[in-house]
């Protein structure tokens, strides 16, 4: 299965420490408007999200470039531009329904997360509340099935006759 | 222009001249850059430089300076925190608040390290930064609404990703202890700065930046930041204490000890601490665990008051704040505290101050010196409606709340009794008696912006055990110790990472970060003295500003009326035996006077 970063949004504590590593690695300044992660924080509802590419299986992306610059690598199942293919048209840009990549001018290629390659995610190697992992196994997912199972369990011995 | 060319710092930084109405970019000094880093250190290097300390704090010619420091902006530790430098017009002394969020970070995006302000608007404005973007913008708008709403506003009409930092109704009033509130909940929250800038009409500061921080050897400096999260994650206060109930950690372990000042430091232990404590405050209004940009610790608490007989949400209260409109007016009641937060937040105010100013018009009013009449209802300690009340009266300087706006001294003085204020310098106690804890007594005395514990946190080693344990009732070493945990703070709040991390970090892991993002060396030894030179920089505008060597003492309840009550009843605060060893240490005259020598050792003279 492929390996993927896995949000917990519980975890968060909205310090977007992923979004200063993330740029820190791949551009060599803290600057989180280059990042591929994005922490947004909603400070009245007290809600923390983060997004990323989630690597799709078949990418809206990958379809969308006419240059045949992005492809999906196997078995890593990465999404990956190609530096030299990209041509920065922009036309991902577009196609992407999350808006997760994106155009930077100072390369004029576009950028999207690549899972670090292959190492341990930047981001995942510093949150500190490990709310991000790098995982096969959707474990977040996992402990909310558990969690609603344990609700259920609970309820049921209450109304039991 | 001279170059700046070293990393780390963004080596810019924004004048702003509030009656010209221009904005003005300059090179950051790198020298003084070098010997003060940034925050703390250089905002007050620059003030004094440009300022006359004996000028009035409202006048146009008091300056506000905003300072960011070479690692804020960065990961590491937890490096979201910035600086307010100004005069305070509480204490009359160098004020500097520090704050921490989302904003110092954006201003550091944006390009710039600091910001002066200067004169003074003729209209309410306030200044948007988008990058090299800078303008000046009316905020007629804006004037008389809370700090909620103004950040609302500025995120609608200016920018939806902009971070903004303002004052509300209080900092608009020239209430004495009016904090500058950033990101909606958090504050620089002491000694008034959010007066000085209602003073110059200016509203608001909101910033987008979409720069990045330059580290001078990014290996090195990620190699430090694993170190240093290492060590945060091992040390039971940033790694458990913390993030676990933030600082209300500390009510039952102050209260058990016997410190946590109660009725006006009447008491010493509180009989509804439980109530308002850390584990409750959990299973009650806690809504989730919050921390500043870059922050490993996460002890910010965000709750709501839902299904509370008060309503309203955002962050807090934090330990001080518990003692301050909690056990300090004797109020249980957790839900009243929340509330009173809340307002202190919106309209911009210092818990602390508010908090033990309403607790010393309770003790005045307990002694009759003051009237129901005057206050305009019934006071007493334990009357959470009534605090709520003054809390919202101070803000708006409404009927007895124009007393109230002026702090506790002088509020104490008006009745004849200034000994009733529980402060050093007209800046009123945290949360630890000075009379329990003796060492947390010689800081508050000898603190260059008043009774503040965030200047040389003593709890740390008397209380908490870190770096080692310390008995709290000796008075031997606590002399040096004082003076170390001064100095370091003094560095570490011009570095623009959070006290809270030197639980677990000290000067090594300090001269680590700052040597790699700015490729300058610092060594622990330089990281001391530092320190040590914006201490005695501080002190000498003090002494200069007329604030004498005689203010350095505690009010006659911590020195001659002992505790009453609880485990360390008989206990007074032993000054004296400390005082003279303090002076000695810092290279003062037995007359509490930095000498010539020293300062010239430390490049001030």
């Amino acid at each position: 299965m492929q390996k993927l970063i896995r949000i917990e949004p519980s975890k968060c504590i909205g310090c977007k420490t992923c979004e200063m590593a993330c740029s820190f690695k791949h551009t060599g300044e803290f600057a989180p408007s280059r990042s591929r992660i994005f922490n947004e924080v909603f400070l009245d509802e007290a809600k923390f999200i983060t997004v990323t590419c989630m690597q799709c299986d078949d990418p809206w992306c990958v379809k969308a470039c006419p240059k045949a610059a992005i492809s999906k690598e196997m078995p890593s199942g990465v999404v990956i531009v190609d530096k030299d293919r990209c041509v920065g048209c922009r036309t991902c840009v577009s196609a992407c329904p999350f808006g997760m990549i994106k155009y930077v001018p100072s390369l004029g290629i576009v950028d999207k997360c690549d899972l670090c390659g292959g190492d341990t995610p930047e981001c995942v190697a510093f949150c500190p509340t490990q709310c991000l992992t790098l995982e096969e196994e959707d474990t977040p997912l996992r402990q909310k099935v558990l969690r609603f199972v344990d609700a259920m369990k609970e309820g049921q011995m209450e109304v039991r006759k | 222009m001279s170059r700046f060319s070293l990393k780390g710092w963004n080596g810019k930084l924004l004048r702003v001249d509030l009656t010209a109405g221009t904005c003005t970019d300059e090179v950051l000094n790198e020298q003084w850059a070098k010997e003060y880093l940034g925050g703390r250190g250089l905002g007050t290097k620059y003030f004094t430089e440009e300022v006359a300390a004996d000028v009035d704090p409202f006048s146009a010619d008091n300056k506000l300076i905003l300072a960011a420091g070479p690692l804020t902006g960065t990961y590491g530790a937890a490096n979201g925190r910035y600086m307010v430098i100004t005069k305070s017009p509480l204490t009359g002394t160098i004020a500097s608040s520090n704050s921490g969020g989302y904003f110092p970070c954006e201003l550091r995006y944006a390009g710039y390290d600091m910001i002066i302000f200067e004169g003074k608007a003729e209209h309410p404005s306030y200044l948007q930064i988008h990058d090299d973007k800078v303008q000046l913008v009316g905020a007629v708008h804006l004037w008389g609404k809370s700090t909620k709403e103004t950040e609302d506003a500025i995120l609608a009409e200016f920018h939806g990703d902009a971070k903004v930092a303002c004052i509300g109704p209080a900092g608009e009033n020239l209430v004495s202890f009016a904090a500058i509130i950033n990101d909606k909940h958090r504050a620089a929250g002491r000694t008034g700065i959010g007066a000085v800038m209602g003073s110059k009409n200016l509203k608001a500061i909101a910033v987008r930046g979409t720069g990045g921080v330059k580290i001078a050897d990014p290996a090195a400096y990620r190699e430090a930041a694993l170190d240093s999260y290492g060590l945060l994650k091992e040390n039971p206060v940033s790694g458990q204490g913390l993030p676990a109930l933030g600082t209300p950690v500390l009510v039952n372990v102050i209260n058990q000890l016997g410190a946590l000042p109660t009725r006006n430091f009447q008491k010493d232990t509180f009989d509804e601490a439980e109530a308002i404590s850390g584990e409750t405050l959990a299973s009650t209004y806690l809504k989730r665990n919050k921390g500043c940009m870059g922050c490993i610790i996460g002890c910010g608490r965000v709750t709501g008051l839902a299904g509370a007989r008060f309503s309203g949400d955002g962050e807090g209260p934090e330990y001080e704040t518990l003692f301050a409109l909690g056990s300090a007016c004797g109020v249980g009641d957790l839900a009243a505290i929340t509330k009173a937060n809340y307002i202190c937040n919106e309209y911009g105010m210092d818990t602390i101050t508010v908090g033990a100013t309403i607790a010393c018009a309770m003790e005045l009013a307990e002694k009759g010196l003051i009237s129901e009449k005057e206050i305009g209802m019934p006071l007493s300690f334990g009357d959470a409606d009534a605090m709520v009340k003054l809390v919202e009266m101070a803000g708006k300087r409404e009927g007895f709340g124009e007393k109230l706006a002026m702090g506790s001294y002088r509020l104490a003085e008006n009745y004849g009794v200034p000994e009733l204020s529980m402060s050093v310098k007209k800046l009123e106690f945290p949360a630890y008696d000075g009379r329990g804890i003796q060492g947390i007594g010689l800081n508050y005395a000898t603190s260059n912006r008043g009774a503040c514990h965030v200047r040389g946190y003593m709890i740390s080693p008397e209380v908490l055990g870190l770096p080692e344990k310390l008995d709290p009732q000796a008075t031997e070493d606590k002399a040096v110790w004082t003076k170390i945990f001064q100095d370091f703070t003094a560095t570490v709040d011009s570095s623009g990472v959070c006290l809270f991390t030197t639980f677990a970090i000290g000067a090594p892991q300090f001269a680590n970060f700052l040597t790699a993002a700015t490729g300058t060396e610092f060594t622990e030894a330089t990281i001391m003295e530092i320190g040590e030179r914006i201490y005695n920089m501080e002190r000498v505008f003090n002494l200069k500003a007329g604030v004498e060597a005689s203010q350095d003492t505690l009010p006659k309840r911590l020195l001659e009326e002992p505790i009453s009550d609880g485990p360390l009843k008989g206990e007074v605060a032993k000054l004296g035996e400390m005082l003279p060893e303090y002076y000695q240490e810092r290279g003062w005259s037995a007359e509490g006077i930095p000498t010539n020598e020293r300062l010239q050792t430390l490049g001030l003279a």
